[in-house]
Order: structure tokens, then sequence, then C-alpha cells
């Protein structure tokens, strides 16, 4: 199952770092991602994209994660070569991410 | 219980007009805000001031304050912004002979300045955070240096009696903290109360992101009627309550998920959002739908705001030069990327100074790059960009040059070619201690 079912996401920027928010649509889903959505995973998720260190916040007031990426536009919004320098693009790829989870049984 | 309503009619320079006429007319708001100013325009606009004294304000203001000022003059809605760019006082001359052109001459315009503080930074030589240097480094590329002021002079200009205030580089939630202060007299070190006011003017600083804007996701996240985007209204009671709402009728939607994926745009730790005015607490904020497109804000805290003020620094950083070429049909990915092998060959045969280069194939990788896209289905169609970064103009054109030469030279049916080289202003930040920035009110027009 891809994350996209169960959670959805935006992205910010500031500066050379993106961060992307992952809010669970029930709150039952939260502890999936809590367990399966890591810092880890997220900056392999991103790889040839992410280039510094990934932190995650947790907002268990509103179910959802808020991943920080360091060195994660090209330098920078205002200086990147990218087609999409604010990097606002990112927070699709991410929902691309595989749950180990059944969706009928959620 | 005394509340004020609060409408946001822009969420950056370009954004639609009409949707802040509509809060005008139906939304019942006593203040409209207009969020104008990307972290890179101040330093552009700074450009344009150089060139005429009296340039350096928002290209839209005119079209903006001529839309609204006909509802908002006589109805008594006060309007603040940023508008005024590298040139709040121009902008405010500009706006109260607008006023006056449309018989509206009894309204104040007050223009906040101080938020340049080139000279202060060039003097106290402070490190640059997104890279390792201090201003001095950057000499004559140094462009402009704004500090983000916070909700203070906003409010003192509305206590002047002001029905539309002019702001340069402010924080974008203190343009919607600034009419609360105003309204309930909160004290400027109650940090819960400033906390709450924060959140507020954060989840309304972007207009249309919070009713459905940069949302949709069809058959997942649906939103009714792009098209008539409604702009949000911020309800805020005198103890910090929030109800964000938006005109009933209008497209759009405010739900509990539009409010949350607001709430965390462009936060990082969300216990400590900095603002000038308050280091505001996010952690503990619930979000409750209590109604058709009315949604409930609570737990907004603070703590002590901090001693620095952020400050943007804009320098010339860069030439940035770019082509791009399409294929199509059978083969089109492949007729790619031997284009991008051609141009980059090309570039190295013909030795073009770039200190960094980018090859993307549009349709294909040029997104998240050749890793994250692997996998993916093969294409109709392709478009090439090859774009790099130099040091002058000279060497950025003849970056587009070498893509555009494949329609001749290069792979079979390269059509719509598109070459581009331009300079890059850049934006770096500094924090500058708050006691060397002395922003102030001035005046201007009026009756």
């Amino acid at each position: 199952m891809k994350l996209r079912e169960i959670a959805h996401s935006r992205t910010g920027d500031k500066g050379n770092i993106s961060n992307i928010s992952v809010i669970a649509y029930d709150e039952r889903h939260y502890p999936l991602l809590l367990a399966q959505v890591t810092s880890a995973r997220v900056k392999a998720h991103f790889a040839g994209v992410v280039e510094g260190e990934v932190v995650r916040y947790e907002l268990p007031n509103i179910f959802a994660l808020n991943f920080v990426m360091d060195r994660a536009l090209g330098g920078g919004v205002t200086r990147s070569l990218a087609l999409d320098a604010h990097g606002k693009s990112l927070s699709s790829a991410l929902l691309d991410l595989e749950i180990d989870a059944v969706p009928d049984k959620l | 219980m005394r509340t004020i309503r609060i409408g946001s009619g822009a969420g950056y320079s370009g954004d639609r007009i009409e949707p802040a006429v509509e809060l005008a007319e139906k939304g019942d708001i006593q203040y409209l805000v207009f969020e104008c100013l990307g972290e890179r325009t101040v330093a552009l606009a700074q450009q344009a001031r150089m060139k005429d004294p009296e340039a350096g304000y928002d290209p839209l203001l005119e079209e903006r304050m001529r839309a609204v000022l006909p509802v908002c003059g006589p109805k008594g809605i006060k309007i603040i912004t940023n508008m005024g760019a590298a040139n709040p006082l121009a902008a405010a001359r500009k706006t109260a002979a607008i006023a006056r052109s449309m018989g509206l001459s009894s309204l104040k315009v007050a223009a906040v300045v101080g938020d340049d503080v080139l000279d202060a930074c060039k003097q106290s030589n402070l490190p640059i955070m997104e890279f390792d240097g201090s201003i001095s480094q950057l000499g004559n590329r140094l462009l402009s240096a704004n500090a983000y002021l916070g909700a203070g002079p906003i409010a003192d200009a509305l206590g002047g009696g002001a029905d539309i205030v002019i702001t340069g580089r402010a924080s974008d939630p203190a343009l919607f903290l600034a009419p609360i202060i105003h309204a309930f007299g909160w004290p400027m070190d109650d940090w819960n109360l400033l906390g709450k006011g924060i959140v507020a003017g954060h989840l309304l600083e972007c207009a249309g992101q919070v009713t459905g804007g940069y949302f949709a996701d069809p058959s997942y996240k649906d939103i009714p009627d792009l098209a008539r985007l409604g702009f949000p209204i911020g309800e805020v009671g005198e103890d910090g309550s929030l109800v964000i709402t938006k005109v009933e009728g209008s497209g759009g939607a405010v739900t509990a998920q539009t409010c949350k994926e607001q709430l965390l745009y462009e936060v990082h730790d969300p216990v400590r959002y900095i603002q000038p005015d308050v280091t505001a607490d996010f952690s503990k904020v619930t979000i409750e739908e209590i109604g058709r497109d009315c949604v409930r804000i609570s737990g907004g805290r603070g703590s002590e705001r901090p001693a620095t003020l952020k400050v943007s620094v804009g320098y010339v950083d860069s030439f940035i030069g770019e082509g791009q070429i399409s294929y199509a049909g059978p083969g089109a990915l492949a007729r790619g990327r031997l284009a991008l092998d051609i141009v980059r060959e090309r570039l190295k045969l013909t030795g073009v100074a770039a200190s960094e280069l980018r090859f993307d194939l549009i349709g294909v990788d040029s997104l998240h790059g050749a890793q994250v896209s692997a996998g993916a289905n093969e294409p109709y169609e392709v478009r090439v960009r090859v774009a790099g970064r130099t040091e002058n103009l000279r060497e950025a054109v003849r970056i587009g040059n070498e893509v555009e030469t494949l329609y001749t030279n290069g792979p079979a049916g390269g059509g719509g070619a598109f070459k581009s080289a331009r300079d890059v202003v850049a934006v770096a930040s500094v924090l500058l201690p708050r006691e060397l920035a002395k922003p102030h009110v001035q005046f201007v027009g009026g009756a």
C-alpha cells in the first residue's frame, strides 16, 4: 500500500531547506506513520535530491509528522538550477512511499 | 466577547485580485491584509529603486488598490499590506494619490519604514546563516538587507488612525497579528496570546492555501470550484480564539485537512516557530470542524521573542543559462537522452565556463532526479532541459545556444527550442540584534 492511501502532505521551503508534512487522514493510522515513515526512510526515498540531514518532528495533536530536509533545494530557492526550485512537487513523491499494511484491514 | 474578522486578500505578489474584492463586499470583515512580498522581491525592488527613487514597490499596488478601495473606503475596512517592498513611503504616497483620484481623500495612509538595515549590517559584518562567510565577503555584490519587522509599528499606525498601512519587509504573520493587537490591546509580552495570534496569521498569510488551493488531488482530496476560490477570513476573539472560514458561495473549502496542511507549511520545529514578536508553539494546537467551511483552531501558545531579528540579504549570486527542446513519438526518450549527451559533450568541447550544470528530461526525471524517477513508464514526449550556472552573462548565453543548435545538429525531430540567460539575485539571512533596527511610522497625504 502507498502512503498516499492513509496520509496527505504539503511541502514548504525556506532557503535551501524543504519541509514536508505527512498528515494522517484518520487518527487511527497515526501509529503506522510513526512506525514506518522514519527520517531514514525519507532520506533514502529522496536519494539524489536531499543532500543533508532529515529531521522528523511529531505532532500527535493533529496526527501529523513534519520532515525538515536540509540541503534539499539545489542551493536554495533563489539560486537553484532546478525546474521546481521551491520543491513544491516533493510532497507528491513522498506519498509514493510503500507502507507495509493491508488496506482492507485498516 | 469581542471578535474581529480579518480577510486575507493575497498570498503572493501575483495573486488573483477579485477574491479580495469578494471578501470586502461580502466577508463582513474589518481588516483586509495583502501579503505580497517574497523572499527575493525586496532585493529586486531595491534594484528598481536605485534606478528611480519613486519606484521599488509592488507592481500590482495600483491595480489592487483601485479594485478594493471603492469598497473598503466607505465601509471603513482597514487595509494592511507589505506591498511597499523596497519603498513603502513611495507606495503610501501613490496609494494616497489613488484614493484622492477616486474621491476617497479622507483616507489616512501610513508607511512603516526602517526595515532597511543595510548600513547596520555592513557595519556589524554579521555571519551568514546559509553558508560559511559574512556580509563583508559579499562586497559590491550586496544589494539589500531588510529586517523582518514585527507587528508593533503596524499596530501603532492603526492606533494613530491609519486606514491603510503599507510596510516593506515584515514577518508575514505580523501583518495579521497587528490588527489583533490593535483591536484588543494585547500586551506585547503576553507570549501565549501572541502565540495564538501568530497561529491565526500563519494560517491566513498564504490566502487560498487554507481554503483549498495547493491541496486538490482528484479522488483523494477533491475541492469544488477552484476557478472561483474564495480567500480566507479569520474570526479572532480577544482571548485568542480562532475560526477560519470564507465567504459563503465562494469556491474552495475550509476543512480540518486544509488547515492542518497550512499549519505546517514552511514550519521547521513546531515548538519553536520563531517570529519577531514571539516564539510561537504549534505543538498543542487542535483543529476541529464546527460547520461547513468553519474550522475552530485552539491551543496556540508562545514563549519569549528572540533577541535578534532575521534579516534577508539580497546579493548578486551568479548567472543562469538555460535551453530546452522537445522530442515526441516512438523513441522520444532515447532521442532526448542522445540530445543531452550531445550538449554535455559540446559544453566541454567549446569550453563553456559553468560552475554547476543540470541535465533534465522534463516528463521523465526533471523534478526529482533519475534515482527517484527510475522505473517510470516511457512517455509519449519528452522535453530536454539543460541549465548551468556561470560567472557572467556571455557564458550563460552559450548554454542555451548549445541546446538550440540541436535543431540542425542533433537527433531527429527536435522541436520547440527555447533559451534564456539571466542574472540571479539570491537571498541569504543574517541575525541582527533587534535594537539595531529602528522602525517608525510615517503618515502621508490624506485629510
